[in-house]
């Protein structure tokens, strides 16, 4: 089959490599039809991510339809349409049994690699996302295995595109869990969200969904400000205002009472911050970048959440902890308990309240993801979200 | 966890301190002999640190690798794990010894002689066994289990798992807490993690294993996976990013 192979630091091939098969009684095999490239992505292919390997398939967000199963898999059958979660969960564990997927403890078989590095403690595996999170091969190929098959997939028995329930998969329930996160109060909260990317722009329209009085979207890349604007959220574009001082105005010298860092880890930004991180990031003095961070917590208002879907991967310096301190704010972070989302979102998107295939600006077949990766990361001719067909 | 008494650190037997007390004089000598100035100037302070390494008694590889060792030159390794299910059935299987191995994958063989006694063969570093015997020391049914090696044991160790009831519907914390002496004392214990046989990561993988095999009944893997490594794959289409 076909798939996107991680090749080195800043190397994307597509290759021909066999065809995944049934490892385990509960393993199913999905003949993709839909895969995406997702920012998370980005940090793999420069290397900020650990423990890839050379060959490693990449890819956390598709959907396909069952080709087989192991014989201790119940709830699905071949011919099944389904949506995957980028994040494996076993459903047994306690975490699993409190709903909080991404905290399984038994689905990452590489769990000493994570418990060195993050306290002692593992969570679960992600497809197509380096060794530290299992080695699982990923979905951006024309086949995959998808093990704790009786647990994840989701079945799709409307006839709804692709592209209108492929986001189920991680970056519509990221963005509505970094809204749930804040706690909004309905027609009282403003929430700002940092970052106009896919996962930013589900946020925003989250808490729309979720009531809240007021959405503030920062960026500095014109076309993704304007797809924010489009769902009625105020815009800030922080490379031509100052954007503490636009939303101190904004919110009437009160901050805004949650704000979604939707950026993470390699944050742009200017100012002696920003400088200061890259220079750090350069010399492996800090792992990750914090500008959008910094700002959230500085714009943040007293009492209020910074919630955190944004990937971080290690230590930071210089975080503003003193002012997180003295506004008594809240933190909300992890991964996204994606499998815990599926149905609600699923009856929003079959209910017409939100379409997310409004985010795609790219489709292409799979052999075009090297130079989309390219497209994304540099965020040229407009490119917010690509969606991959594997068989075109 | 470290519940068990001991000092921080690692002590060096007298043997090592001797040994380490000549290695730090040869360096601080080298140092004076010549050379380049830098290196002059570090070989001879590294020679003072690993003699001042010896007149402490701190061992100084052990210590940095936070090998754990009490005043009988005994090293303690403890860890634990929360598993959902009855102590009961946690405590019959690891009751049953001559299946251990299952579970433990650097365990040979445990061969039953009584009700209490045992044989344990275990892989040792560069690919040699160690055997001992062993005695049930403690044996409370759901709740803990303890024993000890003989006299006469290669490695002298003991240990003891306890099983007890976790907050809420969580299952059973099992908690494990060995203790042996590294033949070699602490630089034996050093050159065992070196060559990664290191007991307190063999007792995590163990303890993970346990709660997969009895939450789940299986070991998730990605080893047999389709990927692009070498041989695996034909027509390869490089593409720099």
């Amino acid at each position: 089959m076909k798939a996107v192979v991680w090749q080195g630091t800043n190397r994307i091939g597509v290759e021909t490599v066999p065809d995944p098969s049934i490892l385990l009684p509960t393993d199913a095999i999905v003949r993709v039809t839909s895969t995406a490239i997702c920012g998370s992505d980005l940090h793999l292919l420069d290397g900020y991510i650990p423990s890839m390997e050379k060959g490693d398939i990449l890819g956390h967000e598709f959907m396909g339809e069952v080709v087989e199963v192991g014989r201790d898999v119940k709830k699905l059958k071949a011919g099944d349409r389904v949506v995957v979660p980028f994040n494996l969960a076993c459903g047994v564990c306690d975490p699993c049994r409190r709903g909080l997927f991404s905290a399984c403890d038994n689905s990452n078989p590489n769990h000493r690699m994570a418990e060195a590095m993050y306290g002692g403690v593992s969570g679960g595996g992600l497809f197509g996302y380096s060794h530290i999170y299992g080695g699982y091969a990923g979905g951006q190929a024309q086949y995959v295995r998808v093990p704790f098959a009786d647990v994840g997939p989701f079945k799709i028995e409307s006839d709804l595109r692709d592209e209108q329930v492929l986001f189920l998969t991680d970056i519509f329930p990221t963005g509505y869990q970094a809204a749930e996160n804040c706690g909004i109060v309905p027609g009282r909260d403003v929430v700002a969200v940092f970052g106009a990317g896919p996962v930013g722009q589900f946020a925003a329209r989250s808490a729309q969904m979720l009531g809240a009085a007021h959405v503030i979207v920062i960026d500095r890349v014109p076309e993704r400000l304007k797809m924010a604007a489009a769902s009625g959220a105020q815009t800030i574009n922080y490379e031509q205002e100052d954007v503490l001082v636009a939303l101190r105005e904004a919110t009437g010298g009160r901050g805004p009472d949650h704000v979604i860092d939707a950026v993470g880890l390699e944050a742009h930004g200017h100012g002696p911050g920003a400088l200061l991180d890259t220079a750090q990031q350069k010399l492996r003095l800090t792992f990750d970048r914090i500008t959008a961070l910094r700002w959230a917590i500085m714009s943040c208002a007293k009492g209020g959440t910074v919630s955190m879907p944004g990937v971080y991967g290690g230590l930071v310096n210089e975080l503003p902890l003193g002012a997180a301190f003295a506004k008594g704010l809240t933190f909300r972070m992890g991964q996204t308990h994606t499998h815990r989302y599926l149905p609600d979102l699923l009856g929003r998107i079959e209910g017409g309240e939100i379409d997310p295939s409004f985010v795609i600006t790219h489709r292409a077949g799979l052999s075009e993801a090297p130079d989309l990766y390219k497209t994304f990361r540099d965020k040229k001719h407009g490119c917010i979200k690509v969606v991959l067909n594997p068989w075109a | 966890m470290t519940t068990h008494s001991g000092k921080a650190g690692a002590q060096m037997t007298p043997a090592e301190r001797v040994a380490y007390g000549i290695l730090g004089v040869g360096l601080s000598a080298m140092g004076l002999r010549g050379g380049h100035p830098a290196q002059r100037l570090l070989l001879g302070a590294a020679g003072v640190a690993v003699a001042a390494q010896a007149l402490t008694g701190r061992h100084p590889l052990a210590t940095a690798l936070k090998i754990e060792q009490n005043a009988d030159g005994e090293v303690k390794v403890s860890d634990a794990v929360t598993i959902g299910q009855d102590a009961d059935k946690l405590y019959a299987r690891w009751r049953d010894l001559a299946s251990l191995p299952g579970l433990m994958t650097h365990l040979e063989q445990v061969e039953v002689l009584s009700e209490k006694r045992s044989r344990w063969t275990v892989k040792a570093p560069a690919g040699t066994h160690v055997g001992w015997e062993a005695e049930i020391t403690a044996d409370e049914p759901g709740k803990r289990l303890a024993w000890a090696s003989l006299p006469g044991a290669t490695i002298e160790n003991s240990g003891e798992v306890l099983f007890r009831p976790a907050p809420g519907d969580r299952g059973t914390e099992v908690v494990v807490r060995l203790g042996y002496k590294p033949p070699g004392g602490a630089t034996g214990a050093v050159v065992a993690r070196m060559l990664g046989q290191e007991p307190g990561q063999q007792l995590r993988d163990d303890l993970m294993r346990f709660k997969r095999e009895q939450e789940l009944g299986y070991a998730p893997t990605a080893r047999g996976q389709s990927s692009g490594r070498a041989g695996a794959g034909t027509g390869t289409q490089e593409g720099r990013v």
